[in-house]
């Protein structure tokens, strides 16, 4: 593929017919595609072989019926994979198949637990994966369809702003608000619960993308020279307060510190890579520090993840409530796990508490081992990295800065949420992209899928063909 | 803006690289502290959903993990659990394990090394794992002669192969039964294992190996007679024979058993004083031998160290820096010596074998799951503590005593029986420790045995070692010769 390409780039344009051109710009997007349909083969086959061998491990028997239910969503991935032939064929080819393969282990694995509970029906995690997989893509699919430049966005940037800070502080709202272990960050009516937060990380990149176009030339130019770095003036420090402001907000009142973790790094990487001023960045950083290191002074469940991360097996901590013991656990889990991991449907990551959502990697550890760890990460890794790519080729600032934003945003999350299971950071109630339970999680993770899609289609499509697949 | 957006990718890649990082740590790096902490259940669940391997003794299970209908999967059963319950152990869900169960737990469990082919082949055909079983020496016939001929006596029997050092038999009373500690009602378990801590009879220790330790008394006139025939001295050399000897540096005086004149000869050969288990003669020899000579041959013959049979012997004890009065006193196992029927019998297998002791052991071989020998063991020498013409001289000395001695009851009719008893002293009320050893038939060893039974065999001052443990060591040689 990539030789192929490299012919399209190296050609020069002088020497090639017109009517080559056309054969040209007709092969290469159908190359893309088809690449893309060989890797979401490779991709359903190993979710199936995943939901097959948990079956076998688990039940020592298949079970067509649930195996036909993932079949259903291989159908809708491959509806997906039309539609981008027809309004996106320029499309990157990787992260469709990357997000349906995470996607589907993340189902087998939640699939496995509910065989461990016996959990049936709508109880079962697994089954209301699956809906909201489908609810999910459906979504994806419909934003390719329908944003057909991703420009448009641009002009949405406040509205954007208001949708994100709205969707931030509806769990806080009392009647719909809701707190699940000890974080309110969620929204309930009736028997549907939705973490509004994740959706708004997609608003919050728009907004960011969209405001630090227009505003970056005031953000990155003026400002006093203190030390070696220059810094900002004071009135034009008014949006990171705000933002700063907002994470606090969430920190303390929701008593979530992943994701104010979380928007705040996004923000500093945007605002970093739209003024390239470090200083922003020292600033941010350090506005964080002291917040966090105040809340972990006055807020008892800052100070309980702290203490668990440093000394997890001490025994108060690990017996005390909101402890070390979850943290543990998993590390036991992923030990056990060792280098092959025990077998799908083999282990014991039920053991584990929250083992579908917040501890879903500790689960594929044990049972994947390192080396399915490894996998994932490197699926993650491939995923990024696409999305810095269109950062890098982008042909529109605000296009660049989207891509990088939503590239960044799910790195981020990744290691906020992987770190603080492995301890690498203090741990923190995040979702793992594609892989936990939550239907909010997953929608907006697709949004995210559907947007880098577009944004990839745009600049291959557009005036200078540079990027190979 | 490239350059931020590249400063930003190397940002991303140090955070993967992090995670990379991180999971290898657990998962490799960390993996053996955390599998090993106490509360990671995910081990111990483990060794239960495997199919422990089995204990066999001639083939025969005598502890197996049976297949039940609860989250272990498996319940441990053992046939005949009190006649093995010192060899096997107990295998309790979370309170321990012990014997052979614990010794051999890896390959019990499947998880010794030895036994990794077996384990990957297991996880690529997706079939459970299985743990190997573990074939002991022991005769089931000599195990159950040796059960029933101690009675309801406390004490112990040791019978060892002499060519080859196998354990024959081994058995330990008072004791208790391994199935009711290997109940998955865990409350049940430690109620059990809590009154058999607080049992007077300690039916816990097992007496063959461990215990309180006795002083062997008698029996151990086996290893000074030996050093005395090591070091220049002959069957026929002769010590005065006195009624009573009175103790170097010191008013006390030592008498023969019975107050006997041993023989009434003026003179007494170390052939007669053995023969007649005489103290007075003894106490001579050992000064005359000196305590460094004969310290040397007890440990050649195992005493000071601990033997794995596979499970740990407590050391038997030659004491240290004796004055003449505490070494006379020692020459006839008295004063601190102390032994183990494991460490008697050794002394007798050496003599048997023709001053080749050989290490003794339980482990005849280890199955596997396959039933194909993961590993056979071979008999080993532990020591050679006395020439064969030592030997040879004091298996005469030996028959003697038995034929014509004061071992009588352990002669068995058409066989030649070399045997030695002890009737050891516990201080000045308390009741004797009874001992045999001795080996049979004298001209082809098949058997050594020792015998201890402890408390005067409920005869407290009157028992003797030739009353209470010489007939049953008989039965267990018995028992031998008649296969």
């Amino acid at each position: 593929m990539s030789q192929a390409s490299q012919t399209a780039v190296n050609e020069p344009p002088t020497t090639t017919t017109f009517t080559e051109t056309i054969k040209l710009r007709l092969r290469t997007p159908a190359r893309f595609r088809n690449l893309e349909l060989a890797l979401l083969v490779l991709a359903c086959g190993i979710v199936a072989g995943a939901v097959a061998l948990v079956q076998l491990g688990a039940l020592d028997a298949l079970d067509p019926q649930v195996l036909s239910l993932a079949g259903g969503l291989g159908l809708l991935v491959l509806i997906f994979h039309i539609v981008l032939r027809i309004t996106a064929p320029n499309a990157d080819p990787f992260l469709l198949p990357i997000a349906t393969v995470l996607n589907g282990l993340g189902i087998a694995m939640i699939y496995r637990l509910d065989l461990a509970r016996n959990d049936q029906g709508w109880g079962a995690a697994s089954v209301r994966q699956m809906v909201w997989t489908a609810l999910a893509i459906t979504v994806a699919v419909l934003v390719v369809a329908f944003l057909r430049n991703h420009r448009v966005l641009a002009r949405y940037r406040f509205i954007a702003m208001f949708v994100a800070i709205a969707l931030l502080l509806l769990p806080m709202l009392p009647g719909i608000g809701r707190e699940v272990n000890g974080a309110r960050v969620w929204i309930g009516l009736g028997p549907f619960s939705f973490q509004p937060g994740e959706i708004a990380k997609i608003a919050l990149a728009v907004f960011f993308a969209g405001y630090l176009v227009s505003a970056r030339d005031s953000l990155a130019l003026v400002g006093k020279k203190f030390l070696f770095l220059q810094f900002p003036r004071v009135r034009d420090l008014g949006p990171i307060i705000v933002i700063w402001l907002v994470a606090m907000v969430v920190l303390v009142f929701q008593r979530d510190l992943g994701t104010s973790l979380l928007y705040f790094g996004l923000f500093l990487c945007m605002i970093y890579v739209a003024t390239g001023r470090e200083s922003w960045v020292i600033l941010g950083v350090g506005l964080f520090v002291v917040g966090g290191l105040v809340a972990s002074q006055t807020l008892s469940y800052v100070e309980g993840r702290f203490n668990a991360w440093l000394d997890p097996f001490r025994p108060e901590f690990y017996e005390q409530q909101g402890g070390s013991y979850q943290l543990v656990q998993g590390l036991f889990g992923m030990a056990h796990g060792g280098l092959i991991g025990t077998g799908l449907g083999e282990g014991r990551p039920n053991l584990v508490p929250l083992a579908e959502s917040d501890y879903i990697v500790a689960s594929l550890g044990e049972e994947l081992g390192l080396a399915g760890l490894f996998a994932i990460l490197a699926l993650y890794l491939l995923f990024v990295s696409r999305g810095f790519r269109i950062g890098f080729a982008g042909g529109d600032d605000f296009g660049k800065l989207l891509g990088v934003g939503l590239a960044f945003v799910v790195a981020f999350q990744i290691f906020i949420v992987i770190g603080g299971v492995t301890r690498v950071i203090p741990l923190t109630g995040l979702t793992t992209p594609f892989l936990a339970a939550g239907g909010s999680s997953l929608v907006a993770n697709w949004i995210i899928v559907a947007l880098l899609l577009r944004l990839s289609d745009t600049i291959r499509s557009g005036p200078k063909l540079v990027v190979g697949p | 803006m490239n350059k931020e957006l590249k400063r930003v990718s190397f940002a991303v890649l140090a955070m993967f690289l992090a995670l990379f990082l991180s999971t290898t740590t657990i998962s490799v790096f960390q993996r053996e502290t955390l599998q090993s902490d106490g509360r990671n259940v995910r081990v111990l669940y483990d060794s239960y959903s495997t199919q422990r391997g089995s204990i066999l003794v001639n083939g025969e299970p005598i502890a197996q993990s049976v297949p039940v209908e609860d989250r272990y999967n498996y319940q441990r059963e053992y046939a005949n659990g009190p006649l093995y319950a010192p060899i096997t152990g107990y295998f309790t869900l979370n309170q321990g394990t012990t014997g052979v169960e614990s010794e051999l737990n890896d390959f019990l469990s499947g998880t010794a090394n030895e036994q990794f082919l077996e384990q990957l082949n297991a996880i690529l055909t997706g079939q459970e794992a299985q743990g190997a079983s573990v074939e002991l020496t022991i005769d089931p016939a000599v195990q159950q002669a040796a059960w029933d001929a101690l009675g309801d006596q406390t004490g112990a029997v040791v019978a060892i192969e002499p060519s080859t050092g196998r354990i024959l038999a081994m058995v330990s009373k008072p004791t208790y039964d391994p199935n009711q500690l290997a109940s998955h009602d865990t409350q049940a378990v430690i109620d059990t294992y809590e009154a058999l801590e607080a049992d007077e009879g300690d039916p816990l220790q097992n007496r063959a190996i461990g215990g309180a330790l006795n002083p062997p008394g008698s029996v151990f006139k086996l290893v000074v007679t030996a050093a005395a025939l090591e070091n220049g001295l002959t069957p026929e050399s002769e010590f005065p024979n006195p009624p009573t000897f009175t103790l170097p540096g010191s008013t006390a005086t030592v008498s023969n058993s019975g107050e006997g004149s041993c023989g009434g000869t003026e003179n007494a050969t170390i052939a007669t004083a053995l023969r007649l288990s005489c103290n007075v003669a003894f106490a001579q020899i050992g000064l005359a031998v000196g305590e460094d000579r004969i310290r040397g041959l007890a440990e050649e013959f195992g005493f000071g160290q601990s033997v794995d049979v596979p499970m740990s012997s407590t050391p038997s004890v030659y004491p240290d820096e004796m004055d003449d009065a505490q070494l006379a006193l020692s020459s006839f196992g008295q004063y601190d010596v102390r032994a183990t029927p494991l460490q008697i019998a050794m002394v007798s297998s050496a003599i048997a074998n023709g001053g080749e002791l050989m290490r003794p052991t339980l482990l005849e071989s280890i199955i596997g799951p396959d039933l194909e020998t993961v590993e056979e063991y071979q008999p080993e020498g532990f020591s050679t503590p006395i020439s064969q013409q030592t030997a040879s001289t004091m298996t005469g000395m030996m028959v003697e005593g038995v034929g014509n001695g004061v071992a009588s009851n352990a002669r068995i009719g058409g066989v030649d029986v070399a045997g030695k008893t002890g009737t050891a002293e516990n201080g000045n009320d308390e009741p004797y420790t009874l001992w045999f050893t001795g080996f049979a038939p004298a001209n082809d060893p098949q058997v050594a045995v020792a015998v201890v039974v402890e408390n005067g065999g409920g005869l407290g001052q009157s028992g003797s070692g030739n009353r209470v443990a010489a007939p049953i060591a008989r039965q267990v040689m018995e028992a031998v010769l008649n296969q």
